[in-house]
């Protein structure tokens, strides 16, 4: 291809230097990328290695010089019951929300794609809570369970299911019932619009063939579309547990990690350590423990995405 | 399908034109009811959000009123209140000034990335690619820590200039990836034409295919703002007075004093802030789907 589109230009044409390098695709296209990637490795590369760094050392937000300190802020970390109880509540939100948030998104994915009168504004509905910033809509959440006005707790009670009052953020099962609801609600959108690219890309005939042979709705969706479609089910699910995983506005927001730590996971509880308590040291610690299931999240995706490319 | 329907005796045909109407039906009512409970369920916040935003106190106070229609008369009060008294103007002012640039940023570096990666057949292209959209799932989480030290060595903390330089982070990666899917989407022959009417490689790519794009860049610019809106670690990490706040930090932060919650002008900002969004991208979804995609294949 270079040499095709260098030797096809007629040889009188005046070659000055900035000339040809405006016409050599190779260094062109190195001179293209690098920005991009100077300013990732910069600011995401480098702060990454940082951190690990941090995770050694005895900074605090008071004395930030560098000391190395082993494994000093592991200890203070493992130490903490807190610790071991957000580790447990980000495995638990995280896979109940996936699980959740592929099989709704698997449903609205099918909605959106149908047609029916009236559809822009569904979708502009259901759009909403994953396009609006997550802080704002958690602040609707955090009214909408309100201990004392809750609406929910209204309806209850005006069928005679409830005396009193919920109070869905004060107890920690209902609390852990709400941080995961939110999750579930902000990201179905999301994960219905991954499904859907998929669905749109499923050639009709398949479908058509499939209806010729005499399958009916359901056999057609767990015999052809699902298994067609499957790659693009997986990215969703993992987006949905990466998102999941490493959020911290929805508890910051919703909860503060309460009632007493449980709701804390390790995005909001790093967040107290190394920014409020200014333990930077612990905070890095706390952080790092996202990346090895970040790294398998990544890999899995990985794979999806070359299935996809075989099909 | 007439084929094998032709064949059969007409008892059956018609049996199964009256089953097929009437799953057909069945479907639609379905359709519909669906449609309609996932709208209600996604929105139902929204709608609660916007009635509340609209009543006076004593009517949202009193625990036995029906809490999802007015019982007193509607007030604009609260709104009023919310642009008058709070920074909330502040926080629309820096979210969007920080936007502008961002995007503006995201661009300059991310156009011709993708056109590297989309267009410039070098063998690392792909992975090269894939690599870049991987950068997009570090998540703030995991770097806020060592990127509020880095923020504080370069004197930019309590600055919105401190997001206007880490939030490229984030808009980089992801857009480069949408705009790799959109270059590929575009015909070769239309730079090629280009480069035999005499334009360099670098003159097609300026004056052909960037404005060739338009349409990507639009959505590119509507999913990288909307990025940078929602961002909210590291403007709390990195920001605390309150005029430097954005509208994803400001409000949560600032309109709830204590347990002093201004509920009504909290959920009328809410409103205003997702409202334009959504629509943005209800219009623009199908261009968000098409640039992702795309951005898988094969070029």
């Amino acid at each position: 291809m270079t040499q095709a589109t260098t030797a096809t230009r007629p040889p009188a044409t005046p070659a000055t230097g900035r000339r040809r390098l405006a016409d050599r695709e190779g260094p062109l296209a190195s001179l293209f990328l690098l920005p991009a990637v100077v300013y990732v490795v910069a600011l995401v590369g480098v702060p990454f290695v940082l951190a690990i760094g941090f995770a050694f050392s005895d900074v605090t937000a008071g004395d930030p010089s560098y000391d190395w300190a082993g494994l000093d802020a592991y200890r203070r970390v493992f130490d903490d019951p807190v610790f071991w109880q957000a580790l447990r509540n980000t495995l638990v939100f995280t896979g109940v929300s996936m699980v959740l948030i592929v099989v709704f998104g698997k449903v609205l994915a099918n909605i959106l794609i149908a047609d029916f009168r009236g559809k822009w504004l569904v979708r502009f509905l259901v759009l909403l809570p994953w396009t609006t910033p997550v802080a704002l809509s958690t602040v609707s959440w955090l009214w909408l369970l309100d201990s004392i006005f809750s609406p929910i707790d209204w309806l209850l009670r005006q069928v005679g299911l409830l005396e009193g009052n919920m109070y869905w953020l004060g107890r920690p099962s209902l609390a852990t019932a709400s941080v995961i609801a939110v999750h579930v609600w902000r990201l179905v959108p999301l994960a219905a619009v991954i499904i859907m690219a998929g669905l749109i890309a499923i050639p009709r005939d398949i479908d058509e063939a499939a209806r010729v042979d005499g399958a009916g709705f359901w056999r057609r969706m767990f015999e052809v579309t699902i298994p067609l479609t499957m790659p693009l089910i997986a990215v969703a699910a993992l987006f949905g547990a990466i998102f999941t995983f490493t959020d911290m506005a929805v508890v910051y927001v919703l909860t503060r990690g309460g009632p007493t730590n449980s709701t804390q996971v390790l995005a909001s509880w790093a967040f107290v350590r190394g920014i409020e308590g200014g333990d930077v040291a612990q905070g890095a610690a706390i952080a790092l423990f996202l990346f090895p299931l970040l790294l398998a999240a990544a890999v899995l995706i990985l794979r999806a995405v070359r299935r996809m490319q075989v099909m | 399908m007439s084929d094998s329907v032709l064949t059969e005796p007409p008892a059956e045909v018609d049996r199964q034109r009256r089953r097929f109407v009437w799953r057909r039906r069945a479907g639609r009512v379905g359709v519909y009811v669906l449609a309609v409970l996932a709208a209600v369920v996604a929105a139902g916040p929204f709608l609660w959000s916007a009635v509340t935003a609209l009543k006076l106190n004593s009517d949202l106070y009193t625990a036995t009123n029906n809490p999802f229609f007015f019982n007193k008369p509607a007030t604009l009060d609260h709104v009023l209140f919310l642009f008058q008294d709070t920074p909330f103007p502040t926080f629309v002012v820096n979210t969007l000034w920080v936007g502008v640039l961002v995007v503006a940023i995201t661009l300059l570096f991310g156009l011709p990335a993708a056109y590297a990666l989309a267009r410039l057949d070098r063998p690392w292209a792909g992975p090269a690619g894939i690599a870049l959209f991987f950068v997009y799932l570090v998540p703030p989480t995991l770097l806020f820590l060592s990127l509020t030290r880095v923020v504080v060595w370069l004197g930019l903390q309590d600055s919105t200039w401190s997001l206007v330089l880490i939030y490229p982070t984030i808009t980089i990666p992801v857009c480069t990836w949408l705009l790799i899917g959109f270059c590929k989407g575009l015909p070769k022959d239309v730079e090629e034409q280009a480069m035999v009417d005499g334009y360099s490689r670098l003159g097609a790519f300026a004056r052909v295919v960037v404005p060739l794009l338009f349409p990507g860049i639009v959505a590119v610019v509507v999913f990288a703002f909307t990025l940078t809106a929602s961002e909210f670690i590291y403007a709390l990490a990195f920001i605390s007075p309150s005029a430097e706040k954005t509208v994803s930090t400001g409000v949560p932060t600032e309109l709830i004093r204590g347990d002093v919650f201004f509920w009504q002008s909290l959920q009328a900002s809410n409103i205003v802030v997702a409202m334009p969004i959504a629509l943005l991208f209800t219009l623009l979804l199908g261009r968000f789907v098409a640039g992702f995609t795309m951005g898988a294949v094969k070029g």
